[in-house]
């Protein structure tokens, strides 16, 4: 069963169509890289697929089944523009909390255990108002996993992340691909991107102008695809 | 089509209104107690009953945007309101002239008038709050809900402030008087002329609000090229 | 019961962060106090005359105090992109919302409850004769004022302005509870038993906080996602 599917998605600002009959899929296991110019309609496609926001035609389906569905939410992890925690509270009351919006077993276990997995268990404490802009980082990237998630959807992870927050996502999102679970996501940074996707999409004003595989090809040269399919 | 429908409305419209006015003035009698001036509830009374349509109206059209996404129900939705916000002023202001003839004050809070002027407060919120909205799809979203909100406590305020205070007169067309035939004929037709004034506006309004649209979507176009 | 217990996990949360900062609690508290304050300067009441005034103080300071609270209640999920999280959460609209009211209650109440024997000791007036009916009176209505501030809070989450617009959206949505409170209160501070002609502003009260509750619970998901 395909992991994350849109078909034929329209998306409409008033008249104007942001993304036009967008056709893409990613399998269990794949990594998708999202790419495309500012306004290319990134944001918008994986808002719809993360259930922000309903397509105006056509439909997105993850595992088959409609993305605001309780059941699907479940299994899905986000990672946007902000850290989407709160910073009056701690980092482990932060995870704590998610753990049990998501009704995890443990909330408090599975809160320390990526606590220590992002290297934030010795500020588990503090308070997120206090953090550094890497540590809050870090602290987004545990609590889009915490739930382990079967498809994880970012949103340009990488701007604004510091060395060790880079290293830390990419062993992350490693693991997951590893594990079987699907990647989505939307990038500038073509190259960090291009070294774990498996798959990628270009986006071109709302409609899709590429979508296959990832060659070596263009993990050597990223901006290969861009010179290739993207109109000016 | 449309635009034969907004003159063919807007001339049936005019004659009865002339009809009306000439009818008012020229061949009905003084009332008993008020004189002169008791010929402004030909337009005080239907212009109510005819915002009150609206606010119906625009409580179907709202929730129908909410199932169908259609913009084409925002846009009647916000061209009705606007309408019917005029109807209710323009009865707020006969009301108002009205009471400086007849007591001598230009307001009072007796329960009519005040709940008249609650549902404009309302409705009014609906507008400006369109207005702080630039995204249509959202915009649209918003504003139907509010609606919703709002008409919802249309009844509840009209009922609340009917226990609170009462200082109106009593209903001159359902309080059980008797009324002049010819006066209740007047005031009928002027309640029809009054609908379909408030259509043939509603229909110019929402012309107005499709091209905006247009606009809006052009202009999006030219920016992301 | 997952709805239970995630309005819960929410209203905990809601509670936990304004405690932890209280700046809108106190805010509120403050805004009261000065009310209270400047009414007196404002009017020279006899005894009678702050009876039958009553009421109507007591629920334009809850109103206005009140709002201050109700409008952070989703504009605190602004920074960082929370409202993000919560939306991706398998989360029910109608739990969000709950969770949130609840917290929002509780936080409004005290507020009131701080307020209510302050203004007994400015304005020499004796409340606490029939005090439960007053609390009954207290709850309902501040339930109505809560249920409408917090929808509201969500409906102008995202747009320019909000500070100003959901203030002046929500007071005449109010004028119907704050009608029947206000009635209330001044007749069960007068002395006069809740029941025979007060009935009328009680049921109105209920109807009130039973219709908006469930346009709410409804109406959530519509207005954070579509």
């Amino acid at each position: 069963m395909t992991a994350v599917a849109a078909e034929g998605v329209w998306k409409f600002y008033g008249d104007y169509p942001a993304l036009r009959d967008v056709e893409l899929h990613a399998e269990p296991g794949a990594c998708l890289a999202l790419i495309g110019r500012n306004g290319a309609g990134k944001t918008t496609l994986l808002r719809i697929i993360g259930g922000f926001s309903k397509a105006g035609r056509g439909q997105v389906r993850i595992f088959g089944n409609d993305p605001r569905e309780t059941e699907t939410r479940r299994r899905v992890g986000w990672i946007g523009h902000g850290i989407s925690v709160y910073d009056e509270l701690s980092a482990l009351e932060n995870l704590s909390l998610f753990g049990r919006l998501y009704n995890l077993p443990d909330p408090h276990k599975s809160a320390m255990e990526w606590l220590e997995r992002t290297g934030l268990e010795r500020v588990k404490d503090g308070l997120v108002r206090e953090f550094s802009r890497g540590m809050r980082q870090r602290l987004a990237v545990a609590r889009a996993f915490l739930h382990q998630p079967s498809v994880l959807l970012l949103d340009e992870p990488f701007t604004a992340l510091d060395d060790r927050a880079i290293a830390v996502l990419q062993r992350l999102l490693r693991e997951a691909l590893a594990e079987g679970r699907t990647v989505v996501m939307s990038t500038h940074q073509l190259r960090e991107a291009l070294e774990l996707a498996t798959h990628v999409a270009l986006l071109n004003r709302g409609k899709v102008a590429f979508h296959g595989e990832r060659t070596p090809q263009m993990a050597a040269d990223p901006g290969w695809v861009y010179a290739h399919y993207d109109e000016a | 089509m449309r635009e034969k429908l907004i003159y063919g409305l807007g001339i049936i419209a005019a004659i009865l209104l002339a009809r009306d006015l000439y009818s008012i003035f020229m061949v009905l009698p003084d009332e008993a107690s008020q004189g002169m001036i008791y010929r402004i509830i030909f337009f005080h009374v239907p212009a109510a009953i005819t915002a009150m349509l609206c606010a119906s109206f625009t409580f179907v059209t709202s929730a129908l945007y909410l199932v169908t996404k259609n913009l084409k129900f925002d846009g009647i939705s916000v061209a009705v309101t606007e309408v019917g916000l005029a109807f209710l002023a323009a009865n707020l202001v006969t009301g108002s002239i009205w009471g400086r003839i007849i007591w001598g004050i230009w307001w009072t809070w007796d329960a009519r008038l005040t709940s008249a002027l609650v549902c404009w407060l309302l409705y009014a919120g609906y507008l400006m709050l369109r207005r702080a909205i630039e995204e249509p799809t959202a915009r649209a979203r918003i504003s139907a809900v509010f609606n919703i909100f709002a008409f919802a406590d249309v009844p509840i305020v009209i009922f609340s402030i009917k226990w609170w205070r009462t200082q109106h007169p009593q209903p001159v067309f359902w309080g059980g008087g008797s009324i002049d035939p010819a006066m209740y004929l007047t005031a009928v037709l002027n309640l029809v002329a009054l609908i379909l004034l408030a259509v043939v506006l509603s229909l110019i309004r929402l012309r107005q609000e499709e091209m905006q649209r247009e606009i809006d979507s052009l202009r999006r176009y030219a920016h992301a090229v | 019961m997952d709805f239970i217990r995630q309005t819960l996990v929410i209203a905990r949360k809601d509670l936990r962060a304004e405690l932890r900062t209280k700046e809108a609690l106190n805010a509120s508290l403050a805004f009261a106090l000065v009310i209270l304050v400047l009414f007196s300067f404002a009017f020279d009441p006899s005894e009678k005359e702050t009876v039958d005034m009553s009421g109507g103080l007591l629920w334009i300071v809850f109103a206005f105090a009140g709002t201050l609270v109700l409008n952070r209640s989703f504009a605190r999920e602004v920074p960082n992109d929370c409202l993000d999280a919560l939306i991706a959460a398998p989360i029910s609209g109608s739990a969000l919302f709950l969770g949130k009211a609840l917290a929002n209650f509780a936080l409004v109440i005290s507020v009131e409850l701080v307020s209510l024997p302050i203004f007994g000791i400015f304005y020499n007036v004796h409340w606490t004769g029939q005090l439960w009916s007053l609390l009954l009176v207290l709850a309902l209505g501040t339930w109505g004022l809560t249920v409408i501030g917090t929808i509201f809070s969500a409906l102008t989450v995202n747009i320019r302005l909000r500070e100003l617009m959901a203030p002046l959206l929500v007071y005449p949505m109010l004028i119907p509870v704050l009608m029947s409170a206000m009635q209330l209160t001044m007749q069960l501070i007068a002395g006069k038993p809740l029941g025979g002609e007060n009935e009328v502003w009680l049921r109105l009260l209920v109807a009130f906080d039973v219709i908006f509750t469930a346009l709410s619970l409804v109406l959530l998901e519509t207005v954070l996602v579509g």
